[in-house]
């Protein structure tokens, strides 16, 4: 019935993946598309699993089983890592998009090599027809790119001043043909740079077609130089959100969209539930900061060293939230992989919150961050805690895992500071 | 002040070898040499972790501690062989009382052998009389909170592994399960110790938050140094227990002692 139903989409479907940036790549996609005037069908954010995928055709579809205007209609949909083989094999897409590979909540999905299997087997089943829009930093997306007959579009970063020592998690150490240790000429974060195999002499590869250079960030925007679009400059910061761009560019030009659009659909996007979404609570601006991985934290955390050495920068306020429920990962070591020491020197207040806010406090205390003015497993608390220590006109940064997001976020719905988010999946 | 004849010297260091950081370290096991670090110094005592990968020179007699974490499957195939080249060393080590603390994959290649689905051996450096079988895919792997009792008190932590670890009579555990699976599922054992080594499925920050294990280590490595004299002086743990009981409460969430069917 999937099928049936993505059959009648007369503009395909393209599909994004990856373990991190799948919904802000979707948004910005989505953004661009929309200034093209693209009629689009999407699932709601997070919900990409095969009956979120479902359930935004059956909405669409309606009691009579025709999606209306469906002619000229693309489906664009964020899909999970380990549904991509269901999704590609029912939707035959006209494009995926792979942003990363990273370890994500080990204890749901087995492996980093299990996802690498799940794609592998998703590509098996996908038509030749189909263009592979890949990371050429991550080699392990790049890896995808053996043995694939049909067309591929490269993405990468040009930006040898984010390159990092740091060594964080690496999550792809050993080359797939033939076991050699990759080496890097930069690296960005993890294992994504400019790698090379001393073994087989696959590498990066020289020049993919879309590529950011000349990258700035601000504390709400960021600005990079893509060939062909010139400078451009798109409300959301940090080299990881540059690169989700640049996947959402790659595609949209796959999908045949001028260059006006793109410009126009990157200027206009806005951020996604609990992305860089910043709500302001009695003149305090909350920069709501999701992480979901280690890979995903270090890049937050590298985003908030680069903001705290900008020239006017002040000790950055700081509150991490870690939850424990299902969806966040049960199991909580992952933090121990995450580099918190860097940030140490460049804080103000410091804040713990979540249901294993003890764990995380630790956590901080050994990377010797300053003691934090409240480790407080209520929302409620917590808030009035960071109020009490902050003044109208604080930026504070505010962290936190998935359902801690949905629980913190839900206290600032109670105080009216947002609009109530129910979360469907 | 503490008795000078029993604090160690000032100008002491401490070595920790850690084997395969960057391959043996899929679940935060970094922060098992961040505590030792950490718990150290916080003493006035010196620390060195030095690094030692695949191929590296190591001499475990120019080291106090040994650590080693766990990795994925493909990763942990090739260290094992590495390992193979430093079995004796790291045995005539363990046999002089050197504190040593292998988690899950490390945990498993100090036994004898690990035995994979389809019937294939890796030689462990049998360290621990034990050897591990992995029962196959279909069979669940072992995942949640845990918490054991220990001759060092409660310890608290998670585990994560397909293999299930079978001790010889003769060979002590580590401690025995009250909240989750322990080593095979069946027999309520966790880990294994001999002398002063430790081996545990409880992984990633296993010793921040059990700072009774980090202090073990310290407390035997300072011993081999400076004599049966030492002692550790007392450090602010509020936060270590606090981290602790955080984690026994999840591990009371779930059920209790966990089998296999």
């Amino acid at each position: 019935m999937v099928a049936r139903l993505a059959g009648q989409l007369g503009g395909g479907c393209v599909l994004v993946t990856g373990t991190n940036g799948k919904t802000t790549t979707s948004r910005v996609l989505a953004s661009i598309l929309r200034e093209a005037r693209q009629p689009l069908l999407h699932n709601r954010e997070g919900s990409n699993l095969m009956r979120g995928i479902a359930s935004a055709l059956l909405s669409a579809a309606g009691p009579s089983g025709r999606i209306a205007g469906s002619e000229r209609m693309l489906g664009l949909f964020e899909t999970d890592e380990a549904t991509l083989p269901a999704a590609a094999r029912t939707l035959a897409p006209r494009a995926i998009a792979f942003t990363n590979l990273f370890r994500d909540q080990l204890d749901r999905y087995g492996e980093v090599d299990s996802v690498f299997e799940f794609w592998r087997r998703a590509l098996a089943g996908t038509p030749a027809s189909a263009t592979l829009v890949l990371n050429a930093d991550d080699p392990s997306v790049a890896e995808l790119a053996e043995g694939w007959s049909g067309p591929v579009e490269w993405f990468g970063l040009d930006a040898p001043e984010f390159a990092t020592t740091s060594g964080g998690a690496f999550d792809a150490r050993w080359c797939r043909e033939c076991g050699g240790t990759f080496e890097y000429d930069l690296r960005y974060f993890a294992h994504v740079g400019y790698w090379r195999c001393p073994g087989c002499g696959r590498a990066r590869v020289e020049r993919p077609a879309v590529v950011a250079r000349q990258i700035t960030l601000s504390v709400e925007s960021s600005m990079f130089v893509v060939d062909g679009l010139g400078a451009v400059t798109m409300p959301l910061t940090g080299l990881y959100n540059v690169s989700n761009a640049l996947a959402a560019i790659a595609m949209a030009r796959v999908l045949g969209i001028e260059d006006g659009p793109i410009v126009r659909g990157l200027a206009g996007v806005e951020a996604a539930f609990g992305r860089q979404e910043t709500v302001v609570v009695e003149g305090r601006k909350l920069r709501l900061m999701l992480v979901k991985n280690p890979a995903g934290a270090n890049q937050v955390l590298q985003l908030l060293g680069a903001l705290a050495r900008s020239a006017d920068s002040k000790p950055l306020h700081v509150a991490v939230l870690l939850n424990d429920r299902f969806a966040d990962g049960q199991d909580v070591s992952w933090t121990w992989d995450v580099d918190f020491e860097p940030l140490a020197q460049s804080l103000g207040r410091v804040w713990v919150g979540g249901t294993r806010a003890p764990d995380m406090a630790l956590r901080l205390k050994y990377a010797h961050w300053p003691a934090a003015a409240a480790v407080e497993e209520s929302p409620a608390t917590l808030l009035d805690a960071i109020l009490r220590d902050t003044s109208a006109g604080d930026d504070v940064f505010v962290v936190p895992t998935y359902t801690a997001l949905l629980d913190f976020r839900g206290e600032l719905a109670r105080r009216g500071a947002v609009g109530e988010f129910w979360v469907h999946e | 002040m503490s008795d000078a004849a029993s604090s160690p010297p000032h100008a002491l260091s401490l070595r920790i070898a850690h084997l395969y950081p960057d391959v043996m370290n899929i679940y935060g096991d970094r922060g098992n040499a961040i505590a030792l670090q950490y718990r150290c110094e916080a003493r006035g005592i010196a620390v060195e972790v030095v690094d030692i990968r695949l191929g590296d020179p190591f001499d475990p007699a120019a080291f106090d501690i040994v650590i080693i974490g766990g990795g994925q499957d493909r990763e942990q195939r090739r260290i094992a062989e590495d390992l193979q080249s430093r079995a004796e060393a790291l045995r005539a080590a363990a046999t002089d009382g050197m504190p040593m603390l292998a988690v899950c994959g490390g945990f498993q290649l100090f036994g004898r052998r690990y035995v994979d689905q389809d019937g294939g051996t890796i030689p462990g450096i049998s360290i621990f009389d034990m050897e591990t079988r992995h029962p196959g895919a279909a069979v669940q792997r072992c995942i949640g909170d845990i918490v054991l009792t220990t001759p060092l008190g409660e310890v608290a932590g998670f585990e994560n592994h397909g293999g299930r670890t079978y001790l010889a009579d003769t060979q002590a555990p580590f401690g025995r399960v009250v909240r989750g699976y322990g080593n095979n599922a069946e027999d309520g054992g966790e880990g294994a110790r001999t002398n002063n080594v430790i081996g545990t499925y409880l992984h990633g920050s296993l010793l921040p938050k059990n700072p009774a294990i980090a202090d073990e280590l310290i407390l035997a490595a300072l011993r081999r140094r400076c004599g049966e004299a030492v002692t550790l002086t007392p450090i602010d743990d509020a936060a270590e227990q606090a981290a602790h009981t955080s984690a026994v409460t999840a591990a009371r969430r779930s059920p209790a002692i966990k089998k296999d069917p």
